[in-house]
């Protein structure tokens, strides 16, 4: 019970601090909308956002800003590191997560009372996530589970054509960090039940359509769902459909 | 004619008395519950105490913090990570403003405006009588309920001897802003709080002479033991459920490992256990008597012309005389019976915050504990908002509620074994009273 008022942990031993790289793209004039905080998941960095969805919803009118997680985190480090972000923006923020960045907002969401949350194509059971790993991307996944390091392929993040330069971009995960993400207790319930929408693509080779349901379930909706599209939304040739869908949702959301 | 006004029904809106930090954490946690909240503010800004701008802010140039940043920040809003482990009242005001401004409160704050009285109505409802700080009309206005955070740090505790006889300068704490009031005088400050060694600790660095005076021996706890805040590693203690008496071991042995023997520096002698006194946490006050710029005095027995005399006999002649002798609450506008106030001035609240007999009247940030306020002021508000709420949704889970607090027993959320003094009235242990908050949470959620 009392976990979420009793915090020994950040009592006792803090997380320590460190600089972190948040990429921004601010809408000219702001309209005091609030702001939307991007969170990327293993092998990725706030770069994939600045790619194409910060620029569009700042163009929406939505400061947008997209966090690079830190070196050598863990899930615990990774979610002090979103609140301390969205924290210190000026407006109470809009949190969103994609893959296993998914999971780190999910947590985040019971240390911070968000405005709303999205979660993209989430990774938030560790267990079926490594199964469809294993089968797509055996040669990737194989070395994690043995103490190396986690690395993702083409084929599982990407539809038929994905620029090269986005898969030159993604980085190996140390398997440490990699476990405490696919090991972790399921997320508490958020603080200041914000509206939460989860988004994904039934043609998903990291996420199963079965994932996705239970997801979605747990916070009470269906996924809203892209045919078509590889995991990684933003950076799919058709990544412009999510992202709308996303501020439709929030604007509907922000407005009831 | 002006003194009849009329009474506007603001029907389930909240009212929340003050803007400090517990106003502030009231205001959002009840619109989080779905309240519409008018809080009043007699000053035009927030942050209360911290506000240096304020008339009844304490605060004075050199005010730190006493718990360290994780203990102290609200638990779902983390003061800026790159922040030192003690930040000073200038970054803790603007951590306040911060929080204001990200969740919107100021939009329900009516700044300027200060509450004249606040009586029941009867059916748990209360007219709230407000007028401009300036003076002006007053206006009546009902609410569904009312949760005061006023503060309990801005009335300043009278000294206990007469000091009418004497002739030097005497001000209380509340007024000392700055240590160029100390520079070159003869200092004698009075009280072993937090603020009263703070307090002896610039004068040791600014006045040609200091002389502090306390009732007994404290337990000066360090800012920093074993390389981390000191209540850091309290907590990891906490953390461990080491039984009292253990803590109380371990507490004893740390001291004399570090600091020693007091009394060999002139200091008294506690006369009680660690852990049955509000935490004094101040490393230089000792460094400061054994380098011979405060010279530890009794207790006051008498002021008269230009001299003090001591429980001892001792007579010194100060030219300025600091009285740290802490602060009462008041609440001006409520009459005693609605907070079980007894002839002391000392509130009866459960849990510190719910008024006994007036289920929708709550006093939230009443409390002192081994850790920071924010937290405790944070939980004590979702708690009154949540119950707020169970009563309009589920009244009968409320009443379940309500006679199931009444059985929990006083010694689990609130400490009994304290030096008895108007000091430790409200001081509870920082984890046993969330213990207690979490288990009232939970009892109001659980799924019936």
């Amino acid at each position: 019970m009392s976990s979420r008022l009793l915090r020994f942990e950040d009592w006792t031993s803090p997380v320590p601090p460190v600089r972190r790289e948040v990429f921004s793209a601010l809408p000219h004039p702001d309209e005091g909308e609030p702001p939307l905080l991007f969170v990327p998941g293993l092998g990725h960095g706030g770069w994939a956002f600045r790619e194409h969805w910060l620029g569009h919803a700042a163009s929406r009118g939505f400061a947008a800003y997209a966090l690079t997680p830190r070196e050598r985190g863990s899930l615990r480090a990774y979610v002090h590191d979103v609140v301390q972000v969205a924290a210190g923006l000026p407006r109470q923020t809009v949190l969103v997560g994609h893959g296993t960045g998914a999971l780190v907002v999910a947590h985040a969401l019971a240390r911070y009372p968000a405005r709303a949350a999205v979660l993209a194509a989430p990774v938030l059971h560790g267990w079926p996530a490594l199964g469809a790993a294993l089968r797509v991307n055996p040669l990737g996944t194989l070395p994690a589970l043995v103490g190396g390091a986690l690395t993702l392929s083409r084929k599982q993040l990407f539809g038929a054509d994905a620029p090269e330069a986005h898969v030159e971009r993604l980085t190996r995960t140390p398997s440490a960090v990699a476990r405490s993400l696919f090991t972790a207790p399921e997320p508490a319930d958020p603080v200041g039940s914000p509206p939460v929408l989860v988004v994904g693509s039934p043609d998903d080779r990291v996420v199963t359509r079965k994932a996705l349901d239970r997801t979605a379930a747990r916070y009470g909706g269906a996924p809203l769902l892209f045919p078509g599209m590889g995991h990684d939304l933003m950076l799919d040739p058709a990544w412009r459909d999510p992202i709308d869908a996303i501020l439709d949702w929030l604007v509907k959301e922000l407005a009831g | 004619m002006h003194d009849t006004p009329e009474i506007a029904d603001r029907h389930d809106a909240v009212c929340v008395v003050g803007a400090g930090a517990s106003g502030l954490a009231t205001i959002k946690n009840l619109r989080e519950q779905g309240f519409s909240v008018d809080c009043y503010e007699r000053e035009t800004s927030v942050g209360g105490a911290w506000n240096w701008r304020h008339d009844r802010s304490p605060v004075y140039a050199g005010t730190h913090l006493i718990s360290s940043r994780p203990l102290t920040e609200f638990p779902d809003f983390p003061m800026p990570d790159d922040w030192p482990d003690y930040p000073d009242h200038t970054r803790v005001l603007t951590y306040l403003e911060r929080y204001a401004e990200h969740f919107a409160l100021r939009m329900s704050i009516w700044f300027g405006t200060e509450v004249v009285s606040v009586t029941p109505v009867g059916d748990g409802r209360w007219d709230v009588t407000t007028r401009s700080t300036g003076g002006g009309a007053e206006r009546v206005q009902r609410y569904a309920a009312v949760v005061v955070a006023n503060g309990h740090n801005w009335s300043p505790k009278p000294l206990s001897v007469d000091a009418s006889a004497f002739r030097g300068r005497i001000m209380h704490a509340a007024a000392y802003k700055d240590p160029a009031q100390l520079r070159g005088r003869k200092v004698l400050v009075i009280g072993g709080g937090n603020t009263g060694c703070d307090i002896a600790v610039e004068a040791a660095q600014q006045a040609t002479t200091v002389w502090h005076s306390t009732r007994r021996g404290y337990w000066y706890a360090p800012k920093y033991v074993f390389g981390r805040p000191a209540d850091q590693v309290n907590a990891k203690l906490l953390q461990l459920r080491l039984p009292l008496r253990v803590r109380q071991w371990l507490y004893h042995r740390t001291v004399r490992l570090t600091i020693g023997d007091v009394t060999r520096y002139g200091l008294p002698a506690p006369d009680h256990r660690p852990y049955e006194s509000h935490p004094v946490v101040n490393s230089q006050l000792v460094y400061y008597v054994g380098h011979g710029r405060i010279t530890p005095v009794p207790d006051v027995a008498r002021l008269e012309g230009s001299t003090v005399e001591f429980a001892d006999g001792r007579r010194v002649e100060p030219d300025l005389v600091v009285t740290a002798t802490g602060y009462l609450p008041r609440f001006e506008f409520l009459a005693p019976e609605l907070l079980d106030v007894d002839e002391e001035g000392k509130p009866d609240l459960h849990l510190h915050a719910f008024a006994r007999r007036h289920p929708t009247l709550a006093v939230v940030g009443l409390v002192q504990a081994d850790g920071g306020l924010f937290p405790l002021a944070h939980w004590q508000s979702v708690a009154v908002a949540r119950w707020l709420r169970l009563r309009d949704t589920d009244p009968e889970r409320a009443a379940l509620v309500q006679q199931k607090e009444s059985t929990r027993p006083l010694r689990s959320w609130t400490r009994l074994h304290v030096v008895p003094s108007s000091r430790h009235w409200f001081e509870v242990g920082f984890t046993n009273y969330l213990r207690a908050l979490g288990d009232l949470l939970d009892r109001m959620e659980a799924t019936s």
